[in-house]
């Protein structure tokens, strides 16, 4: 795969991330990800004062699958869908292969009544590794605008 | 008349809460005067957020917006965060370091202690227009809140009549203060939660450990938190204040399979955490206390969630909607692994904690269910009836009763009944 191919497949990984999280595909979502992954959902209001606090944190793709696990079984949340809009990609090959990746993106909620509301605004900030030609995240920044969260974060961003 | 008078209190136990105190607007702005602008302490900031001159923080008291800054002399003053001019906010920033506070609309500046300096133009130009000749800047100074700190905790009132801190808090909340803010505090960060519902609401649900393993499977499901484990409820003399506290790993699988007997969601499947270090506690205070919800009246939560660490401050924006503002915090002495250790714990609370994200759920389901049902009352008898004081076990509400009667004499009610 030459460098335009591998961009391409950078691309491709973004927006399946935005898709399996609306069609509430999490398990499978999860599978984007490396073994060793960082996940944050940031605030931008710690992200701009230098403060180290997440929103919402994963380490490695266990903890990934413990958060699915527990919104499956154990977490009683507000039942919606999620729409992502997800903005224009601007990449980076790195010297060591990786790539970085940068988009805006919107959330959108809707209720069980059909009520919509912009839920969250923001920011990622991707580092797209290679795995037998697979492209994966090993590390997904997601710096939230709205970091006044409305009502809860249960789904991901 | 107040419009609190019109409420009904079908119980003096206050087992019978009032849908209407959540939703009625009159009670709302009767409570930013009786409560917020009342004989109470409510919370401010930590003093680790300001440690030198000129750093500020802006908040809200109830739904006054306050500008919280330390002086040159390194006390710190709470002011209305709005020129005494033609009301402009004053300070817009969340937080930051200033010298003086210049509002940006005509420039009035004002130093540290909340006193105007200075007025441009206050001579006009040329000898014609500014201020009158008898304008004496000297009398114009903030709105003001007497403050006052305890173990870094900042407080603030509007009222000359509020008792002092030390006694408005009582042995118990100071006890559970010196515990926590034992050593010097390093921040962590915020974290912000905007909930459709009234703020008692979520005084309510902080006062009710009851609910805690039963809307928040997550504890249930991992053992964090079970209540069959050894715990209780600790208030201040007036019932206002309220300390839950629980041990980890002091039930056992038995009663908590009797307990939870007819539940629709079982506690206990097998699930297991492929990453379980979130729910690992290191023992960091001489007792035994894994988890602690300490609620100090009307705006504050402190938690300490094993090693998670946090105040949450109720700012109200209207009857329908509240901000829960979290502030985390270690210590300066923490090593990198143990704060690595409470980031990771903080997973656990916040918007999107694994513990907690249900609570704004429930907030607003109750917002929304009752708003037809004003003249109905909520029930509050789980723990018992009668007489409102200490427990030593965690299936209870009773503190929520507490609040309530405490809420009762600050509204007037008894008094304005009686007349």
């Amino acid at each position: 795969m030459g460098a335009s191919g591998e961009r391409d497949a950078v691309v491709a990984l973004m927006i399946d991330y935005v898709h399996l999280i609306d069609e509430d595909r999490l398990e499978d979502w999860v599978e984007l990800f490396t073994d060793d992954c960082t996940y944050k959902i940031l605030s931008r209001e710690n992200v701009d004062a230098g403060y180290p606090l997440e929103l919402l944190s994963c380490h490695n793709k266990g903890m990934l699958r413990d958060r699915v696990v527990s919104l499956r079984e154990a977490n009683l949340y507000n039942l919606h869908t999620d729409k992502h809009v997800l903005g224009m990609v601007r990449t980076n090959q790195e010297s060591d292969g990786a790539w970085t990746a940068q988009a805006n993106f919107s959330v959108y909620q809707s209720t069980l009544d059909g009520e919509s509301d912009l839920f969250a605004v923001g920011t990622y900030r991707d580092r797209v590794v290679f795995d037998d030609g697979r492209p994966l995240f090993a590390e997904k920044i997601v710096v939230n605008d709205t970091f006044a969260v409305a009502r809860m974060l249960s789904t991901p961003i | 008349m107040p419009t609190a008078m019109s409420l009904e209190w079908p119980t003096d136990d206050f087992s019978r809460i009032p849908f209407a105190a959540y939703l009625d607007e009159d009670i709302y702005v009767e409570e930013q005067e009786r409560i917020f602008r009342g004989p109470v302490w409510s919370y401010l900031a930590l003093e680790a957020e300001i440690p030198n001159t000129g750093d500020f923080i802006t908040t809200y008291v109830g739904d006054t917006p306050v500008l919280v800054n330390r002086q040159r002399d390194g006390q710190v003053s709470a002011f209305v965060n709005r020129c005494m001019h033609r009301g402009s906010m004053l300070k817009r920033e969340c937080r930051g370091n200033a010298t003086m506070h210049t509002c940006l609309y005509h420039q009035w500046a004002y130093d540290l202690t909340g006193q105007l300096r200075a007025v441009p133009f206050a001579k006009g130009h040329m000898g014609r227009g500014g201020l009158p000749p008898d304008f004496d800047i000297k009398s114009v100074k903030l709105t003001s809140m007497r403050v006052e700190s305890y173990q870094g905790v900042l407080f603030g009132t509007f009222s000359d009549e509020t008792e002092p801190l030390v006694d408005y808090l009582g042995d118990n909340v100071r006890a559970e203060l010196d515990r926590v803010f034992n050593r010097p505090i390093s921040l962590l960060g915020y974290q912000r939660q905007r909930i459709l519902g009234n703020w008692k609401l979520y005084n309510d649900n902080v006062r009710d450990p009851n609910h805690g393993a039963l809307l928040h499977m997550f504890h249930a499901t991992f053992g964090l938190y079970r209540p069959t484990q050894r715990g209780g409820v600790k208030m201040d003399d007036r019932h206002r204040h309220n300390i839950s506290y629980s041990m980890m790993g002091t039930s056992d699988d038995e009663a908590d399979a009797e307990a939870f007997a007819g539940t629709q969601k079982v506690f206990d499947k097998g699930f297991r955490l492929e990453d379980p270090s979130m729910l690992q506690y290191d023992k960091e205070y001489p007792d035994d206390v894994s988890l602690t919800i300490l609620s100090i009246f009307p705006n504050m939560v402190m938690q300490q969630i094993t090693n998670s660490l946090c105040t949450r401050q109720i700012q109200t924006r209207g009857p329908g909607e509240l901000e829960l503002y979290w502030t985390y915090f270690g210590y300066e002495d923490d090593d990198e692994k143990m704060t690595q250790h409470r980031l990771n714990q903080a997973n656990l609370v916040g918007p999107g904690g694994l513990i907690s994200m249900e609570d704004g759920e429930a907030v607003e389901m109750v917002h929304r269910a009752v708003k037809r049902e004003q003249d109905e009352h909520g029930i509050v008898e789980i723990g018992g009836k009668g007489e409102i004081a200490d427990h030593d076990y965690l299936v209870t509400e009773i503190p929520i009763r507490g609040f309530w009667s405490y809420y009762y004499d600050l509204m007037g009610i008894e008094a304005e009944q009686a007349a």
